[in-house]
């Protein structure tokens, strides 16, 4: 019980380090996943092309591989990086992925005859998307958006194994001084619940407000 | 609502058919994207040759059957702990939604409290959970953290499965007098599994992909061997030749079985026999641990619900 008290510190050093790879690397994949989706539903076959090999391919990869590939191997090009930001990369380019296919699967749930509707009214391209279809994706690209991202939250966890500062690398330290190992996993359990069910709690509120009655 | 099949993008609220003006703009745009792709591809290139990740020392070691064996085999106990996790799963997952779906209420509680509590935690932590904690090999290590993990999420996808099955095919079937485990074993339960295959199969790729966590405990499987290989100074530290070989091999696994799930989900939804349910989407299972079962669905698209619970 007092590995959590006698070392406050050092969780709280690995739940915010946690905290802060979530917060990143969801900012970053929501903002690619956002541009591959456009990419996907653009008139442009080349961007359309690019989208879908990005998210084929980052859809299919084992993220250990991406981190290994990231972490170990861009130095090699002679990108040197801290960890961190390493890790912010590969967790967010892996998760632009499935934000992409939910943003897109969002966009196509909305019935054509709305955007038909609006361009009859003489909207342009951007008040058709601004206006009238996107609110309507957004509705429905809740749930799975958050799920994404708390899978997002889930998967810094392997960040920890290469040498980045979070929340499940701190059993090393506990380890060491002598802790039991039990106790120490116990409260890193509870550390990752806080962070998913806030999440979770986040988005649920969200649908709440903003999701669809169907 | 005529159905109108443009060329670029079908049936989509976002554009109307373009115009000889507008194909041009396209045309123009398709250029400019194109020789920016192809630039950002030529870079990459040139700087793999640049770097000198082409040279005859990095790629040498793959010649040698040494290592050649060593790759195999690192391949062949990824597929080994594949398996193991993908069968002890696919069961734990029935024995929980067997359990979330049981008519007794404590039995129903305690699944649900461990099926969220398993679908909330990193798979990474209960693996090693196992591993430190519990002082166990990493084989056993990285499939218990597997199984607990998906087999908690295929519970769900079982649950939603059976939930998802019109409820007339129900009522008839206790209107003939079948006993709870009849309607469940004889008419749920089929079209819930048909129903549902492209999402386990969805589900069994995450566990694929998922078994490279091996690595971080020092499980010998493909990726351990790689980094066998690639650190190695006598080879020049082969990092990139390393990953050149073993990321197409790994997503080639990956976007086989997705890929299978792609081609089941579509066999399904032509067949006769899933008339009375929709099949999901070849989605891995996505739902917000702690939300309860009153999500909305997103009923009657195109290609089922796109946000599978």
């Amino acid at each position: 019980m007092n590995v959590l008290t006698d070392n406050l510190s050092l969780y709280g050093k690995g739940l915010l380090g946690t905290v802060e790879l979530t917060v990143y690397a969801s900012l970053l994949a929501l903002v690619l996943g956002f541009l591959m989706a456009s990419f996907r539903v653009a008139p442009v076959g080349s961007l359309r092309a690019f989208g879908t090999v990005w998210v084929t391919v980052l859809r299919n990869t084992p993220l250990t591989l991406l981190f290994f590939a990231v972490l170990l191997g861009l130095p090699r090009f002679g990108v040197v990086l801290p960890f961190q930001l390493f890790a912010v990369l590969a967790l967010g380019c892996y998760t632009s992925a499935f934000i992409c296919e939910a943003v897109r699967a969002g966009i196509n749930t909305v019935p054509t005859g709305q955007g038909e509707a609006a361009r009859s009214l003489g909207m342009t391209f951007t008040q058709t998307l601004g206006s009238v279809v996107l609110p309507q994706a957004f509705r429905s690209v809740i749930p799975p958006v958050g799920s994404t991202l708390i899978a997002l939250a889930k998967n810094s966890a392997i960040a920890g194994s290469f040498s980045v500062t979070e929340l499940l690398g701190t059993y090393k330290t506990l380890n060491e001084l002598g802790y039991s190992i039990i106790w120490s996993f116990v409260w890193i359990a509870v550390g990752y619940l806080i962070v998913t069910l806030t999440i979770s709690a986040v988005f649920n509120v969200l649908e709440k407000r903003w999701g669809v009655a169907r | 609502m005529t159905a109108v099949a443009t060329p670029s993008a079908a049936s989509t609220a976002l554009y109307d058919i373009p115009g000889p003006l507008a194909r041009r703009r396209h045309l123009l745009y398709g250029a400019v994207a194109t020789v920016l792709i192809a630039a950002l591809v030529a870079w990459v290139v040139y700087l793999l040759f640049d770097t000198h990740q082409f040279t005859a020392q990095k790629w040498d070691p793959f010649t040698y059957k040494g290592i050649q064996e060593l790759l195999l085999r690192g391949l062949g106990n990824t597929l080994k702990a594949f398996a193991y996790a993908a069968v002890f799963s696919l069961a734990l997952g029935g024995v929980l939604a067997t359990a979330r779906l049981s008519a007794h209420r404590p039995v129903r509680w305690l699944a649900t409290l461990l099926v969220e509590f398993f679908r909330a935690m990193p798979v990474l932590v209960m693996i090693f959970f196992v591993f430190v904690a519990l002082k166990v090999q990493p084989l056993p290590a990285l499939v218990t953290g597997l199984t607990l993990y998906n087999g908690s999420v295929l519970a769900e996808v079982f649950r939603t499965g059976v939930n998802t099955v019109d409820r007339g095919q129900r009522e008839a079937a206790y209107s003939l007098g079948m006993r709870k485990t009849q309607v469940m074993t004889h008419v749920l339960v089929p079209q819930a599994l048909r129903a549902m295959l492209p999402t386990i199969i969805s589900q069994l790729v995450v566990a694929l992909k998922d078994t490279s966590l091996g690595f971080l405990i020092t499980y010998e499987e493909f990726l351990h061997a790689g980094k066998l290989i690639a650190g190695n100074l006598d080879y020049g530290l082969p990092f990139i030749p390393v990953v050149m070989i073993i990321s197409p091999i790994y997503i080639g696994m990956c976007m086989l079985l997705s890929w299978l799930a792609h081609w089941v989900a579509k066999r399904q939804r032509r067949s006769l026999k899933t008339e009375a349910v929709e099949v999901a989407a070849a989605e891995p299972g996505t739902l917000l641990p702690g939300a309860g079962e009153h999500q909305p669905r997103i009923p009657h698209s195109p290609d089922g619900p796109k946000s599978v619970e």
